[in-house]
Parts: structure tokens; C-alpha cells; sequence
């Protein structure tokens, strides 16, 4: 069995053929990362470098009455120690985050250090820098906090009681538009109508209610976070960050301290993982901090126990969904209502959870309620496709249930109601070319689901999910050297592979090698603005910046190329390294012979390059599982697993495999045991690996992967974004494998051994 | 973390005078699985840690078809299934050495700092148990010893005076038609702390269908590993087929008492242990059968 099958490309694009594109070479930064050479954010060493460490909560919510430092300043070796109160006061001013959009700074400022309360289990109320990170730890343990403890709210649902306890005493509900006169734990409720429910509902031959959890889970990158700051005594300050983007840690930095931005510069470290989690900041404005008091370099590095505690998991859920269908499996209306958790300040990602919903089908008539509620836990971060696994959860295992009631094929109801070019989508928006019925054919249509699954406890399960992706600014600078190799430097932080699946982009324009262009992620100080990693946006954005950089070599290449050869510029072209004449006289050389000569002549042949591409184009996956439940324990193992997905192009088809995979094990761990457990006080019980369940590789199969391509009209060669979308069927194609092999069906996450031995005994 | 002193004895005398000296304030490093990260995570404070793999009786590891197994308190788990016959006759042994952690961890890890550790949930309890071990305990009066059931006393305490240390386990030789078997339930497959361990041991009849002496034996379900007597009466004396078994296994579920924790709740261990119970009876049986 080839675990690995592209397709073959679609009829829009027979036209094109690539030299570089959809080859598998190896990483350009591959050698420094299998070799241990590659410096990572804990890695940095600076002369007369001091460890931060920070004090954090003990409760999940308490006001801070008072912070004694004195006992830890006098401690032998403790060089500087800080609270909230360094920071300037954040009053009314806001930071813009990009992707995450416009957030007022005061809640940012007190996430990474709380001034007036504390409200999550792990919040930073204070830091101390010292000569070693053991005597900084011991430093902690001196620091008296006065803390008044107030009852915790971890639950969504509770927290939208109107007598609950409430997180913030200042916050309002933001209610379609107007602010509430109360206090309240939701931040915020939005709305989406599209077309008549009630028609909807009259047109349906079924109707299914139900209720959907999502226990709140974590990102779980490898690597900790880590930054290490050096505030000079010219007010010039440098950041050695491991981050999704060194641009968002620049205006973060800047807005939190309330430094300008041309006297700071940060310096992206190799980074090992992300996936959303490294894109607020958490210890750099505190290393910034504890340097300029201390006037020596700090680095503040967080332990796993920290990393659980106090940086993003995404939201726990809950979802209800009413929809109906007709007897012909076509889905008539859908009505739901999100409710979010946001973590101890307002933002969670529900708007785009409520985007994603139904983006799979064409429904005539849907109303989507969201809120965003603030609870007693971390802050939530991005995580993979934020916001779209909890709410497509339910639509997927709901449309299993009326694949069951109808007798329908779970392909079938998927492609009878299959979203395409031109549909409109629940808030509004025309779908552009999109690859959702290519998608669930190829899923169809494939090896594993068209052999038939045998034996008792054993069940199949079928899911979809869509995830927008994001556009958003890129910039590259590209340089060609005397030796015709191209040096590329780019914005974005590479966590997926990007240095190479970018390179082979600049590399395609000009028919090289993608081993003669030589990438480098660089500082903000080196390259032009650039948004963060995410949005599964690198490769399509940043890609078209070299792209375009390609382009502008290329051009200036002829350019010169007819300056020597004394003919018109149109009389040249160049392909496959290399220029030559079309005007018969059979003239040519290399792109290294010219480069050569030009770097003689001391000719700079460059480009920098900035896009802000729109028209990123949303993608589709189809999931399927086959699974075994053992009856007596309640354990479920993962016997096959294939993905589906619809790339629009495969730069690097590896990259993409690897996308998909990685999405699918997170998935996978989110369906059947990752959870933040809390105890009765609000405090997080399981902040390790080791009791937060992430899977292991012993417990997974071989994650097969099916590459479909209908490119995007939006980008030169084609690409949507791929990282995310893998991250969506999993868990609902696991609950529905479930349903259909021991008959319950879980809507409840993470479906973990005890709660289907608890399913089973209440069904039989 | 505060700076601490490090000493490897050469002598079991040396180790006792060690502890002499600085008491509570002393501990006995064996594999360090659990030790190093409690001090490293602040969990525990020390000033002196002691080596005890330089300690010959410490380091033991050999078999007498008279007296049995002696197993030294640091002796790896990786030195345990390895040896190709001590291995075999230990099967419920063997099957928690196994167990522990991964290759890394086996290469340090040892019974006796494991049953020292005394943790609740911890691999190599229950089988020690199904194998009736005793352990063997060292001070400054001279040596006793104690049933490793009698040894834990609550979650992370146990039997053990400040002055004192574990040297070895010894355990009886594995009579005729004997059978073990250790197992434990983990939500994955590996890199877990076990919701619910069970050990249990069969002698059968020569007619290898009527139990002559079982045990069983049960983790994470109580403060302390357990010794279900009531199982391994259920057993004794007769048939092993399914009714005595979910006896045994209803034995089992009402002895157990645990906790709901991150874990697993207390309803769902309860389930397990009879779950476990009822295979790792099953197992045993095997096992005594290929004797």
C-alpha cells in the first residue's frame, strides 16, 4: 500500500509544467537541525547574561492586595526583580495584532503580568533576574503576595449565568452591536443570518437538536517558549525571540513598553512549533524589562509546567446545533449557537468558528449566534485552524446521524449538499474556486474507503472541515551573487518547512536549482514588514513575494543580457537558468555566466519585494478512520487513517504530507484524551506531558495522505494554504468510527476511555 | 533548587553511617527516575544524596532453586529482563520491568527505588505482591525484613525510619505450574502513569484447572498498593473457570477505594479493576499452563 498518492493535476492547469515545483528536495536548514547546530530561543548566550524566572498565581482568581519584593531584591545574585507596576500604565491605548486584529492593551499588559488581580491558576504576578536560574528560582520564593482568593469560573455555560462570579467587574457585553448595562462574562455576541429558518425547518424531513463540548486543549509545541532581551543604556533594545512572528513581538514589545519601534529590533531564533501559541507575547516585555533594570542581558525561559499553565490553549466549547434535512439527504437549515471560552481576557476565536461552520454545504438557511466569554483560565491563543475544529465537530457528527437515519453513505450526503464556486456562504460571502466535491470525490473514491472494514467493535467514520486561511503582508529581499546563486532573505519565521517551499518558488521563475538560492530568516531591522506564521499563509504569501522577486531578476537579467548583447530587451528571454536570443542569431549564457560579469562590473542585480495578496482561497479536507473500541476498558485504537485534501498546488508535496499528518495526530489527540483538568479551586491538575495526553507515536498508525490540487485561482502557481484544515475532520470522523462500532454516539471531547465505558453502560 | 552534597558508599556500612548523620535531611539514590526530578522541580528537599549503585548487596542480582530470587534495591530493569532465566521465572516481574517508562528509563529505574518512591500507582508493586517479595531492610540495629504489601503506608510514605534503607528483595521460588502476570491500563500506549496496575499469581493443581494458591494484587485504585486476599480466596481450591473469575474480579472491584483525579474517576477504577483482574487471572492461567 502507498501510503502517499498525488493526484493527478486538474484540467484548469494542464497547461502548466514545473521544473521545481512539486519536487521533494531536501530543507535548506535540514543539516543545522538533524546536527543540533540550529539555535533555538533557550539557546542564546550572551556575556553576562542573567535568568529570569516568574512568580505566578496560585490561585485561578484572586485580587492582588499587595507584592513585597524586598526579601528577594536582597538575595545574593538577584540583579533586578519587577511586578506590573514597571510597566508604563496602559490607559486607554490599543495594539494591533494582525491576524487577531485590534485589542486594547490593558488586558494585553496584565496577561503578561497581572497588576490589580490575578485571573487564572499560573498568572505571572511577578519576575526576578539573577546570576543563575536556581538562585532566581529560590528569588521566587521570597516575594510576599497579599492575595484576597475569589471563586473561579472554569465553565462556559456557567459563566453566562447571570449570577455568576465575575472575572472582570468592568466588562460588557458587547450585544449585536450594543454595550449591556451589566457586568457580565460575555464579552461579546455576534450574529449571522442567511435566508428564513423557519422556511427551513418546514422544508425538513428530520430534525436533530444537540449539544457539542470541546474540553479546552493546548497547542503542545516541542519547544517552550523563551526570549532574551539586552536593553542597552542608548535605549536601544534587541530581542532574541522564538516566535510566529518577529514583526508581532516588535509592536507588542513597543506598545507594552511604550518604546518606538525604530529603537527596537528582534531577532527570530529557530523555532520549534507554534501553531498559533507563539503568537502573543509572554516573556519578552519581561525580559525587556528585567534588563533595563538590571542593565545586562536577560533570558527568560519558560518550563512545560509554565508553558500549560499560562500561554494559549484554545477554547473550551460549547456548541448547540439544530438542523434539518429532507429524505433525500439535502440539508434544509441549520441553526446553532457557539459559546466560547476567551480564557481570563475577552477574544476568543469564535467569529471564525461561526465562518467555518457550514462553509462544507450549501445551506439556504442558516443563523449562527456566537459568543465570547471570558472564564478563569489562560488567555486563549490561536491554535490550528482556530476556532473551526469545535464548531465543524458538530455539523460532521450530526450529519453521520442522518446518514444513519436516511441510510445514506456518508460521501453521499457530503457531495449532494458540497459547497462551490459561487455559493453563498453563511455570513455572506460568495465561495470563489474552491475544491470541496474534488476533495470528498478523491476521499470517495480512494483504496481505504472503498475496502470494506471487518470484525467485531470495528467502525468507520467520515468527516469533513474547512478552514479559510489568511492572506495577509509578506516581504522578501532576493540579491543575485557573482556565482549566480540567489540569497533570499524572508520575514517569516519557518516552522513547516517555508525557507525551502519559498525558495522553490524564486527558483521556478528563474529555472534554477532551489539549491542555488539560499534562504535565511531574518531579523525586523533586515527585510520588510511581515505578518506572523499562520493562516496557513506562508508559503501562498511570502512564496509570491519571491515569486515576484523571481520576477524582478528575471527582468533585469534580459535587461542587461541586451545591454551586452546590444539588442531589444524583447529579443531576450530566459528559462532554465538560461538567456538566450530569440532573434535567430542563437546567442546564450548561463545566469551564472552573466552574474559573473556583473558582479565584475559591480551591477547589483535584486528586489525587495511586499504583498499583501487577498484572494488566499479557503480549504477543504475529508477524513477517513477505521477504529476499534475495546468494549471492556473503553479504549479506542486508531487502525487506518487517511486524509484528503485539496492543496491547490503541492510546492513541496513532502511539506504538504507532513502538514496534513501533523494535523491529523493533533486532531487525533484532541478527540480522544487531551484536556485541561481542573480541580474544584480552578487550579490546573495536569500541566505536564505526562498526564496531558498528547498521543505518542505508539499510538498512532501510519497517517496516509491523498494530495488533490484544484489551484487557487489567487496565486500565481496556484497554492492554498494547507497547515490548518488537517486539524478539523479528526475529531468527528473518530466520534462517528465510535457510533458506527459499538452504537453511541459521543458529542462530548475528549471521547476518553471512561467516558465510553460510561456511553456503553448507560446505552446497555 | 538548593545546592546539595552527592556521596557513593562502597559498603552497606558506609550507607547506614551516611544516613546516621543526616537523617531526614538524606536520601538514597537508586536509578533517579523519580528523585532527581522531585529535587529538580522543587518538590523535594535534601542535602545529601546517596549512591547506593557502588554498594555491592545493592547491585545483586541472582537466582538459588532453594532460596529463590534475590534482587538488589538498584538493581536496573533493563539487568532484569535481560538475564534470560530469572526473566522467565519471574513472569509478573518481568512484565512490570517491562512496563516502567522507556528504554532510557529501564536502563536507570529500579524495583526497589520504585517501591521506595511509593507511589500508589506505581508498576512494580503489584507484581512484587503477585510474587510474595519480601523485602530486606538495612540500619544502624542491623536488618529486618517486611512483606512488600506492609511496606507503603499512604502516597509517597512508607515503613522505612530516616536511618534505614532498602538492600534487596528476595523472593520464593516459583513452585510447579506456576503463572504470573502483571498489566496496568493507560489511556495511550506508552509514556503513562497507570489508572489501575494488577498483579495476580496462579499455582495450579497438577490437574492445571483447580488453583492451589493465587494472589492478587491491585494499583492506583487505593492510598497503597493492595493484596486483595478476598480475590485469591475466591480461587483457591477451585475450577478457574468464568464464575470463579468474575469472583474473583467482583473481589477485586469491592476492595478497591480510589480516587477520581486527572487520571481517571472513582467509578471508572472500580470498572477497571475488575477488568484487569479478570486478565491478568486469565494470563496467569497461560502462563502456569506452558509451566
Amino acid at each position: 500500500m502507498n501510503p502517499t498518492e498525488v493526484m493527478e493535476p486538474a484540467k484548469t492547469d494542464v497547461e502548466k509544467k514545473y521544473k521545481v515545483i512539486g519536487t521533494r528536495p531536501i530543507r535548506h536548514d535540514g543539516v543545522d537541525k538533524v546536527t543540533g547546530r540550529a539555535v533555538y530561543g533557550a539557546d542564546v548566550q550572551l556575556p553576562g547574561m542573567l535568568h529570569g524566572k516568574v512568580l505566578r498565581s496560585p490561585h485561578a482568581h484572586a485580587n492582588i492586595k499587595s507584592i513585597n519584593t524586598a526579601k528577594a531584591e536582597a538575595l545574593y545574585g538577584v540583579k533586578a526583580v519587577m511586578t506590573a507596576a514597571d510597566f508604563p500604565d496602559a490607559g486607554s491605548r490599543t495594539a494591533n495584532l494582525g491576524e487577531l486584529g485590534e485589542v486594547p492593551l490593558k488586558p494585553m499588559c496584565d496577561n503578561v503580568m497581572a497588576s490589580d488581580k490575578a485571573v487564572y491558576h499560573g498568572h505571572a504576578v511577578a519576575a526576578v533576574a539573577a546570576t543563575s536560574p536556581h538562585i532566581a528560582e529560590e528569588a521566587l520564593k521570597l516575594i510576599e503576595v497579599d492575595y484576597e482568593v475569589l471563586p473561579p469560573v472554569m465553565d462556559v455555560l456557567k459563566a453566562m449565568d447571570e449570577d455568576s462570579p465575575l472575572v472582570h467587574e468592568d466588562l460588557y457585553t458587547d450585544e449585536l452591536g450594543e454595550k449591556s448595562s451589566k457586568p457580565s462574562n460575555v464579552a461579546s455576541h455576534t450574529r449571522h443570518v442567511k435566508g428564513d429558518l423557519s422556511q427551513g425547518f418546514a422544508a425538513a424531513d428530520h430534525v436533530l437538536e444537540r449539544e457539542y463540548r470541546c474540553a479546552t486543549v493546548h497547542q503542545g509545541y516541542i519547544e517552550p517558549h523563551a526570549a532574551t532581551a539586552m536593553w542597552n543604556p542608548d535605549g536601544y533594545l534587541t530581542m532574541w525571540v522564538t516566535t510566529q512572528g518577529a514583526f508581532t513581538v516588535r509592536t507588542s514589545v513597543h506598545q507594552i513598553l511604550d518604546i518606538p519601534v525604530s529603537k527596537l529590533k528582534v531577532i527570530p531564533t529557530e523555532i520549534g512549533g507554534g501553531f498559533g501559541g507563539k503568537i502573543p507575547v509572554y516573556g519578552e516585555p519581561v525580559a525587556a524589562v528585567l534588563s533595563r533594570k538590571a542593565r545586562r542581558p536577560v533570558k527568560v525561559v519558560m518550563d512545560r509546567t509554565e508553558v500549560f499553565l499560562a500561554t494559549g490553549p484554545t477554547s473550551g466549547s460549547y456548541v448547540k446545533l439544530k438542523m434539518g434535512v429532507t429524505n433525500e439527504g439535502r440539508i434544509t437549515a441549520a441553526e446553532t449557537m457557539l459559546a466560547y471560552e476567551a480564557g481570563g481576557y475577552p477574544g476568543s476565536i469564535v467569529a471564525l468558528g461561526g465562518i467555518c461552520m457550514f462553509a462544507p454545504y450549501n445551506i439556504d438557511n442558516t443563523t449562527i449566534d456566537m459568543y465570547d466569554v471570558v472564564v478563569n483560565k489562560p488567555k486563549t491563543a490561536a491554535y490550528r485552524a482556530p476556532g473551526a475544529p469545535n464548531s465543524e465537530f458538530a455539523v460532521e457528527c450530526m450529519l453521520d446521524e442522518f446518514c444513519q437515519i436516511l441510510d445514506m453513505d456518508p460521501m453521499e450526503i457530503r457531495l449532494k449538499n458540497g459547497a462551490k464556486e459561487g455559493d453563498i456562504q453563511s455570513h455572506g460571502i460568495p465561495h470563489p474556486r474552491i475544491g470541496c466535491l474534488e476533495t470528498t470525490e478523491a476521499a470517495r473514491d480512494c483504496e481505504h474507503y472503498q475496502t470494506p472494514l471487518e470484525g467485531p467493535n470495528r467502525g468507520r467514520g467520515v468527516a469533513s472541515g474547512y478552514w479559510v486561511n489568511a492572506g495577509l503582508t509578506s516581504s522578501v529581499t532576493a540579491r543575485l551573487n557573482g556565482d549566480g546563486t540567489v540569497t533570499l532573505q524572508e520575514g517569516s519565521t519557518d516552522i513547516g518547512g517555508t525557507r525551502t517551499s519559498i525558495a522553490m518558488q524564486l527558483a521556478e521563475v528563474l529555472g534554477i536549482p532551489v539549491e542555488d538560492v539560499v534562504p535565511s530568516v531574518v531579523d525586523t531591522d533586515s527585510v520588510g514588514y511581515t505578518e506572523v506564521t499562520g493562516g496557513s499563509r506562508v508559503t501562498f504569501a511570502t512564496g509570491w513575494a519571491a515569486y515576484n522577486a523571481g520576477q524582478a531578476i528575471k527582468s533585469q537579467l534580459i535587461e542587461q543580457a541586451a545591454e551586452i548583447w546590444k539588442v531589444d530587451e524583447d529579443q531576450v528571454s530566459l528559462a532554465d537558468g538560461v538567456i538566450t536570443t530569440t532573434n535567430g542569431d542563437s546567442r546564450s549564457m548561463t545566469i551564472k555566466e552573466l552574474a559573473a560579469d556583473l558582479s565584475q562590473k559591480g551591477i547589483d542585480v535584486g528586489s525587495r519585494e511586499t504583498v499583501t495578496p487577498q484572494n488566499h482561497g479557503g480549504a477543504y479536507a475529508t477524513h477517513v478512520v477505521d477504529v476499534e473500541v475495546d468494549p471492556d476498558t473503553g479504549k479506542v485504537t486508531i487502525l487506518r487513517y487517511t486524509a484528503v485534501q485539496d492543496a491547490g498546488r503541492a510546492i513541496h508535496p513532502s511539506y504538504v504530507e507532513g502538514q496534513m499528518q501533523g494535523g491529523v495526530v493533533q486532531g487525533i489527540g484532541w478527540a480522544l484524551n487531551e484536556e485541561y483538568f481542573y480541580n474544584k479551586d480552578g487550579l490546573l491538575m495536569n500541566a505536564s506531558f505526562l498526564d496531558y495526553r498528547m498521543p505518542t507515536s505508539l499510538d498512532l498508525p501510519m497517517i496516509e495522505t491523498i494530495i488533490v490540487e484544484v489551484p487557487n485561482p489567487g496565486h500565481p502557481y496556484g497554492v492554498r494554504g494547507v497547515g490548518e484544515v488537517p486539524i478539523v475532520p479528526p475529531q468527528a470522523a473518530i466520534s462517528n468510527a465510535i457510533a458506527r462500532a459499538v452504537g453511541v454516539r459521543l458529542g462530548d471531547l475528549p471521547m476518553s476511555p471512561q467516558t465510553v465505558v460510561k456511553a456503553l453502560s448507560a446505552k446497555s | 533548587m538548593q545546592a546539595f552534597d552527592y556521596v557513593a558508599p562502597k559498603s552497606l556500612s558506609e550507607a547506614v553511617s551516611l544516613l546516621e548523620q543526616k537523617g531526614e535531611r538524606a536520601r538514597v539514590l537508586s536509578g533517579g527516575t523519580d528523585l532527581i526530578v522531585q529535587v529538580r522541580e522543587n518538590r523535594r528537599d535534601v542535602d545529601l544524596i546517596v549512591d547506593g549503585k557502588k554498594v555491592a548487596e545493592l547491585m545483586e542480582l541472582s537466582f538459588d532453586s532453594q532460596s529463590g530470587l534475590t534482587l538488589g534495591a538498584c538493581v536496573p530493569c533493563v539487568r532484569f529482563y535481560e538475564d534470560a532465566q530469572i526473566s522467565q521465572l519471574y513472569p509478573g516481574l518481568n512484565d512490570a520491568a517491562l512496563l516502567i517508562g522507556g528504554t532510557q528509563i529501564q536502563n536507570r529505574a529500579s524495583f526497589g527505588g520504585n517501591l521506595c518512591n511509593s507511589s500508589p500507582a506505581a508498576d512494580s508493586i503489584p507484581a512484587l505482591i503477585a510474587h510474595s517479595a519480601v523485602c530486606l531492610i538495612a540500619g544502624s540495629g542491623g536488618t529486618h525484613t517486611v512483606a512488600v504489601e506492609d511496606f507503603c503506608t499512604g502516597p509517597g510514605r512508607n515503613v522505612l525510619g530516616p536511618k534505614e534503607l532498602l538492600v534487596s528483595f528476595h523472593v520464593p521460588p516459583p513452585p510447579k505450574h506456576f503463572g504470573a502476570h502483571y498489566l496496568r491500563f493507560i489511556p495511550r500506549n506508552e509514556m503513562d502513569i497507570a489508572v489501575v496496575g494488577c498483579g495476580a499469581s496462579l499455582e495450579m493443581e497438577s490437574d492445571l484447572r483447580t488453583v492451589k494458591k493465587a494472589r492478587v494484587s491491585l494499583g492506583a485504585v487505593a492510598p497503597t498498593p493492595l493484596l486483595v486476599a478476598e480475590a485469591a480466596a475466591a480461587l483457591e481450591g477451585r475450577e478457574l473457570d468464568d464464575s470463579a473469575i468474575e469472583n474473583a474480579a467482583a473481589a477485586a472491584r469491592a476492595a478497591a477505594r480510589p480516587i477520581t483525579d486527572m487520571r481517571g474517576t472513582e467509578e471508572y477504577r472500580v470498572h477497571l479493576a475488575g477488568v484487569l483482574t479478570r486478565r491478568a487471572l486469565e494470563t496467569s492461567l497461560e502462563r502456569a499452563k506452558e509451566d
